[in-house]
């Protein structure tokens, strides 16, 4: 028989262990199709470390993947932490892109810091606004977030795709449904030179920072930790739970919106209804295998943008589909679950006799 | 009161029961023998190991050493461990706190079920019923065995529970906390029917913390605490206090309620409805609390108390009638403008309401006050003034905990208590809302919760205690309110108080006592 005994204590270090387990527990059980793929398996790894973190431009590449990965995990962490289910980051990062194109591709002039700040602002705004509806519903009728947060996702890349084939459409773009180029004064400056990085990078850790300010060392964060851990002492201890959840879920549609700006202002320059691999979703991933914390989002981002980085590299090289990045952060999903389950409870072999 | 002094030959014999969890020395080398007709009290605080003790007899936990023998053909056998099947058959049945009935089904389904053949139960229906009636008019234990369970009221149930497990023949019937749901004459209708089946030979395990209660029914009292058995007297020769010093292990100073006079009025119920559950609803309830006097209500669960409460702790507001506070008809309900008058509140279900468990100790003890500008300056929590309060309420309230910074769920349910006590006490309330304060706590910290509630008083608060326990309310209560179906009746004050008639108030009876 198994025994489950909840572990009355946890060391610092054992949710870090149970993070970092899952990520290399992930990255192993890819050997399975990797060698079905008939690939070595040695050569396989060291392909995919070579093209995330090998050289100067892998893990420029990687950072620019980790950048919009640790707004969407900054935004899922901070809702989860709140016990509100925000899986609409993906819709709101779109949101935040549209709301810096529509800004900042040329309806408003201004020099280059101020124009910036605007579409950060727009982009931040956008997304916020995404999350009024679902939090709407959630306190007027009990709807459940996760339904309305994801199916809202679907509306609003369609909303996207319509303004692409429509008012937003670039009139210099021999059709394609794409956004006219964001003005160089609105764009997030690059980083370095003959790379892919871009300011968007300052801006996330920025916001990672504030989280875990925000988290640890104010009221309101002191609030939505108490909500998300037990709403109804909460609520007997005089906190206004339905303040605290509306604004979480401001603050969270905000941070996904803010990674839709770097996408559209930092990296493509404009907006296509393929913005995204799905960064929104993968950012519930990265705050997962965070353990929900925010200076933990920035270490999981990295990781998973560099199997993504990594696992295009590698595939280039042998052949292996790079959906094998999917499966890789699928998988760690998975296991940070699993992770998190032992982390909680320690697991007995019990005998048991006569039973 | 106690039951026969001549018991028979030991039907039950429990030798040197040992059992570790981890570090946890739950059992200790016990040794506890029971003989036919006689009732054998096992006494002791939560966590003494009574639970793991009776989990142990009935195989639901192998132990580690020791053994548990049984009369059989060939005098005591040993009976195998860790087999449930092999206790049922030996004739061991158990009744537990919380029932195991089916609902639905009637109370003579309930009975039989599990001892018939699936198949063939219509056919044998008249046999099992006679059996059963039978079993019924030896005990004295009268329900009705068509009704759904459902519709049985608590007692009943208990009666459906103990029918159950005579109708399989049990020699040793373990009861574990039965009066706990019951009211006063309903507990004593319970022992009139053990002092029955005593005197018919049934040998009884009777598990309490009760000591009034054991001291009434039982013929001997094993006490255990951390895990040992640490003395078994005889009832007639054992007292309250005696009982208590060794569940506890040292002398237990008990609160004294020194008279005074009590001041203008501080909450004021009249005609008021509240609470959206019909059954559980409170009732055109009218009521006062006069600062410095405690006013206790006593009622079994489920007749109003919880809605009271959510009243009292600001969660609800009434659906008619009017509330006053501090004399003034009450504008704002809610837990945060409550708090903000002064008004302490101890939930009742401290882990669903008083603590968040992750958070630290420190966090919990400023989570009401939290934007008070004592604790935040622009919304940035103050560190330095959260951690003094915190070592200043581990100090004077002798919360046990690794230091403020550890997660409150680390606590035992006393230090818990602590822990809210020093919340809400703290800034000088002047009326207190206690639902339960100390239920499930050990002697050692219900005294303390004693002083503290008693303190408050003689420092000029007005305290509604809400309790099931009803000596902890006649110990503590200036006077005593009684619920019934969400209706609040008046008992009068303690110092007149009629046992009997809290009794008869508890099960609805207001009109057949006198006054």
């Amino acid at each position: 028989m198994i025994a489950l005994e909840p572990r009355q204590r946890l060391a610092w270090h054992q949710p870090l262990l149970a993070s970092a387990g899952a990520g290399v527990a992930a990255l192993l059980l890819v050997a399975i199709p990797i060698a079905s793929a008939g690939v070595p398996l040695g050569e396989a790894y060291r392909l995919m470390a070579a093209g995330a973190f090998g050289s100067v431009f892998a893990l420029s590449e990687t950072l620019t993947r980790a950048t919009p990965l640790m707004l969407t995990g900054l935004a899922a962490a901070v809702a989860f932490r709140a016990k509100l289910w925000n899986i609409g980051g993906e819709g709101q990062l779109y949101a935040g892109a549209l709301a810096a194109v529509a800004v900042g591709s040329g309806a408003l002039a201004g020099p280059a810091p101020l124009l910036v700040a605007l579409v950060l602002l727009a982009g931040a705004l956008a997304g916020a606004l995404v999350m009024l509806g679902p939090a709407w519903l959630k306190m007027r009728f009990g709807a459940d977030e996760v339904v309305t947060t994801l199916l809202l996702n679907f509306v609003i890349i369609l909303f996207v795709q319509m303004m692409l084939e429509g008012p937003l459409q670039d009139p210099m773009g021999l059709g394609w449904p794409q956004s006219p180029p964001i003005v160089d004064e609105a764009a997030l400056p690059p980083l370095l030179a003959r790379t892919r990085l871009h300011a968007g990078l300052y801006v996330a850790l920025a916001a990672a920072l504030a989280v875990w300010v925000l988290l640890n060392r104010t009221v309101l964060g002191f609030e939505m930790r108490a909500v998300g851990e037990n709403q109804a002492a909460a609520r007997f201890a005089g906190i206004a739970i339905t303040r605290t959840m509306l604004v979480t879920a401001l603050i969270s549609g905000a941070l996904a919106g803010l990674a839709g700006v770097g996408e559209v202002a930092g990296l493509k320059g404009y907006l296509t209804a393929d913005l995204s691999p799905g960064f929104g979703y993968a950012g519930i991933v990265v705050a997962m295998l965070a353990g929900l914390s925010p200076l933990g989002v920035v270490v999981a981002a990295v990781f998973i943008a560099g199997v993504f980085v990594g696992a295009d590299s590698m595939s280039r090289a042998t052949g292996v589909s790079n959906y094998l990045a999917d499966l890789v952060v699928a998988t760690a999903l998975l296991c940070v679950l699993i992770g998190g389950f032992l982390t909680r409870f320690r697991v007995r072999l019990a005998a048991r006799a006569g039973g | 009161m106690t039951v026969s002094e001549a018991p028979g030959a030991v039907v039950l014999e429990l030798a040197g029961i040992d059992k570790r969890f981890g570090a946890l020395h739950a059992n200790a080398h016990i040794d506890l023998s029971l003989r036919e007709g006689e009732v054998l009290a096992l006494l002791g605080e939560n966590g003494a190991g009574k639970t793991t003790l009776m989990n142990i007899l009935f195989g639901h936990y192998v132990a580690d050493g020791g053994e548990v023998r049984v009369a059989g053909a060939q005098g005591l056998e040993p009976l195998p461990g860790g087999s449930p099947a092999a206790a049922l058959a030996a004739g061991i049945g158990m009744v537990h706190q919380h029932f195991t009935l089916a609902e639905n089904l009637s109370g003579f389904e309930n009975i039989v079920l599990g001892t018939e053949p699936v198949l063939r139960l219509w056919r044998r229906a008249a046999q099992a019923r006679e059996r059963v009636e039978q079993t019924m008019a030896e005990s004295g234990l009268a329900v009705d065995l068509d009704a759904p369970v459902e519709r049985l009221s608590v007692g009943e149930k208990q009666r459906v529970e103990i029918l159950k497990a005579l109708y399989r023949r049990v020699r040793v019937l373990v009861l574990d906390e039965p009066t706990a749901v019951l009211t006063p004459q309903e507990a004593e209708g319970l022992f009139a029917v053990l002092r029955r089946l005593t005197s018919r030979g049934l040998a009884v395990i009777f598990i309490s913390h009760k000591l009034n209660e054991v001291l009434a029914i039982s013929g001997r009292i094993a006490v255990l605490r951390a895990g040992r058995k640490v003395g078994e007297v005889a009832a007639r020769e054992a007292d309250r206090r005696l009982l208590a010093e060794l569940m506890v292990g040292r002398e237990v100073p008990a609160g004294t309620r020194a008279e005074q006079a009590s001041g203008a009025p501080v909450l004021q119920l009249s005609s008021v409805d509240a609470g959206t559950d019909t059954s559980r609803a409170l009732r055109e309830a009218t009521l006062a609390v006069h600062a410095g006097e405690i006013v206790g209500v006593a009622g079994v669960s489920g007749n109003g108390q919880a809605a009271l409460a959510a009243l009292v702790a600001g969660l609800e507001a009434p659906a008619a009638g009017e509330m006053r506070l501090f004399g003034e008809p009450v504008r704002r309900h809610s837990p945060r403008a409550f708090v903000a008058r002064a008004i302490a509140r101890i939930p009742e279900d401290r882990h669903r309401d008083g603590i968040v468990g992750s958070m630290s100790v420190a966090e919990n003890l400023v989570i009401e006050d939290v934007r008070h500008r004592d604790y935040q300056r622009a919304g940035f929590l103050r560190f330095g003034a959260v951690r003094r309060r915190a070592e200043a309420a581990i100090r004077d309230y002798d919360v046990r905990c690794p230091g403020p910074d550890a997660p409150a769920r680390l606590l035992s349910g006393g230090n818990m208590q602590k822990l809210i006590l020093a919340r809400v006490l703290a800034r000088g309330p002047r009326l207190i809302l206690a639902n339960q304060p100390s239920r499930g706590l050990d002697v050692g910290a219900q005294a303390d919760v004693h002083r503290r509630l008693l303190a408050a008083r003689a420092a000029g608060a007005a305290v509604l205690l809400i309790s099931e326990d009803l000596d902890e309310l006649l110990q503590l209560s200036d006077r005593v309110l009684v619920m019934h179906r969400g209706r609040v009746t008046d008992a009068g004050p303690t110092a007149q108080l009629d046992r009997a008639r809290v009794g008869l108030l508890m099960a609805g009876h207001g009109d057949a006592a006198p006054g």
